[in-house]
């Protein structure tokens, strides 16, 4: 219970600070419109292709976004110790890294949201099979931010950080790309049958979990050595 | 009276540099301790030790009965630091870096409520922290501090910046303390000031083994030493 309340100290903290500086979505959100996009313009202006690489396309954009996401959860401990301050706070580290990858994650879904209905509108996809979308969505975000929390605090107190992260995260979350991508294609019928989508959901919620347990117990002496 | 810090030849290194080199304190329950001395002698990084911000290099190391060799992360709930730095965040006003820091040691809004109106800053409580002016800051810094009712406050150059009125609310901080069952660590160029409200003085100098002072008797007291970086 005591976890559950820490963790939404801090995950109320930083979504306030993201509802103030709107850095997600005066910042984030366009350059994830923008991806889409140039996608469109440079793959296929008559429409042709994009259809059926709107999946993959989708999630390299959510990826992208979610670096500045992830970069952005760990500057804002940088200025006035604020990092410091997070250490001496007597909160679980536990709970702080939960706390910080939920505000990530809730973040994430709702720029997916934003981005998908992008997709339809520049794409000219249909959605369909919510029911496999949905989860599958759920599950390679919350691995998205897991991964990214634990990369980024890994990273924090660098004066490489901004460059470094996407070089230590990018491989890391391959699977994730993969198995959302493959689970889009199936829901979507461009690529099988919805059902067929189910063992990649599972694999993107095995992934989410492998990086939620590894950073709820790596998190602590990762941010002491920051 | 319980010993609240109790360090022997305590050495830390920053880098390869040893900013602390055999460092012998003892600090009773409900004490306030002057921390003297030149810039760089190492009192900060005797703070950031005591608040297990650096780790332990050498020697041994008891904060609030937890051996910081072993567990420098455990007392951390039980103490504040206003350092340099606030600790506190940009965008988030006066009010919500308070509630933010009261919540997390496990204390309710009134905490931080409280301490909002004895650092004299209300009209304050909406405004954001990046608006805020470097004594505000002060200000907010030491509220934050005071919100967590640590058992031991340790203050690094708490009077900088400070106006006059914000350096009456601080001494009455300091001269509260005992009363409140706290123990205080205050590192301060403002001498006078400080030892008008310490009941000992360390001095820290560099390469010098030095003595403990009585500031009211100013005459040297038994039983610590402090002995601090060559150079």
């Amino acid at each position: 219970m005591n976890l559950l309340r820490e963790l939404w100290v801090v995950t109320a903290k930083d979504l306030r600070i993201e509802a103030r500086s709107r850095v997600t979505i005066g910042q984030v959100l366009p350059f994830g419109v923008i991806v889409l996009l140039l996608f469109a313009f440079a793959l296929d202006p008559d429409r042709g292709i994009l259809p059926r690489v709107a999946p993959g396309l989708f999630w390299v954009a959510v990826l992208l976004a979610a670096l500045l996401a992830v970069s952005r959860a760990f500057a804002l401990e940088e200025a006035n110790g604020a990092r410091d301050g997070l250490r001496l706070s007597g909160l679980d580290t536990g709970a702080m890294f939960l706390g910080k990858a939920l505000a990530v994650a809730i973040q994430l879904f709702v720029l997916e949201v934003i981005l998908g209905a992008g997709v339809v509108l520049f794409y000219d996809l249909t959605p369909r099979a919510a029911e496999v979308l949905v989860p599958a969505a759920l599950a390679a975000t919350v691995g998205l931010a897991a991964a990214g929390t634990l990369y980024g605090v890994l990273a924090a107190g660098l004066r490489v950080r901004e460059t470094l992260l996407p070089l230590l995260l990018l491989p890391v979350v391959a699977p994730v790309m993969l198995g959302a991508t493959r689970a889009f294609e199936a829901g979507l019928g461009l690529n099988g049958a919805p059902g067929e989508a189910w063992p990649w959901v599972e694999m993107l919620g095995l992934f989410a979990l492998i990086y939620t347990t590894l950073g709820f117990l790596a998190f602590g002496p990762l941010l002491e050595e920051a | 009276m319980s010993l609240v810090v109790r360090l022997r030849s305590a050495v830390c290194l920053l880098g390869r540099f040893p900013a602390l080199a055999g460092v012998d304190l003892d600090v009773e329950d409900g004490d306030i301790v002057l921390l003297s001395g030149p810039n760089g002698a190492g009192k900060t990084t005797l703070l950031r030790l005591l608040a297990g911000l650096v780790p332990l290099h050498a020697g041994g190391a008891e904060v609030l009965g937890h051996d910081l060799a072993l567990d420098r992360r455990s007392h951390r709930r039980h103490l504040s630091l206003v350092g340099h730095d606030t600790f506190c965040y940009d965008d988030l006003t006066v009010g919500e870096n308070l509630r933010f820091a009261a919540r997390a040691a496990g204390r309710g809004i009134e905490a931080s409520d409280t301490a909002l109106e004895r650092l004299g800053l209300e009209r304050l409580r909406d405004v954001t922290h990046g608006r805020l002016s470097a004594g505000q800051r002060r200000r907010l810094a030491l509220a934050v501090a005071l919100s967590r009712d640590p058992r031991l406050l340790l203050l690094d150059e708490p009077h900088a910046g400070l106006d006059a009125e914000g350096r009456e609310v601080l001494d009455r901080v300091l001269a509260g303390a005992p009363a409140e069952n706290r123990t205080v660590i205050v590192a301060s160029h403002e001498l006078d000031r400080a030892r008008a409200l310490a009941r000992r003085e360390v001095a820290v100098v560099g390469g010098q083994a030095t003595a403990t002072l009585d500031p009211s008797r100013a005459t040297p007291a038994p039983a610590v030493t402090v002995e601090a970086v060559p150079r």
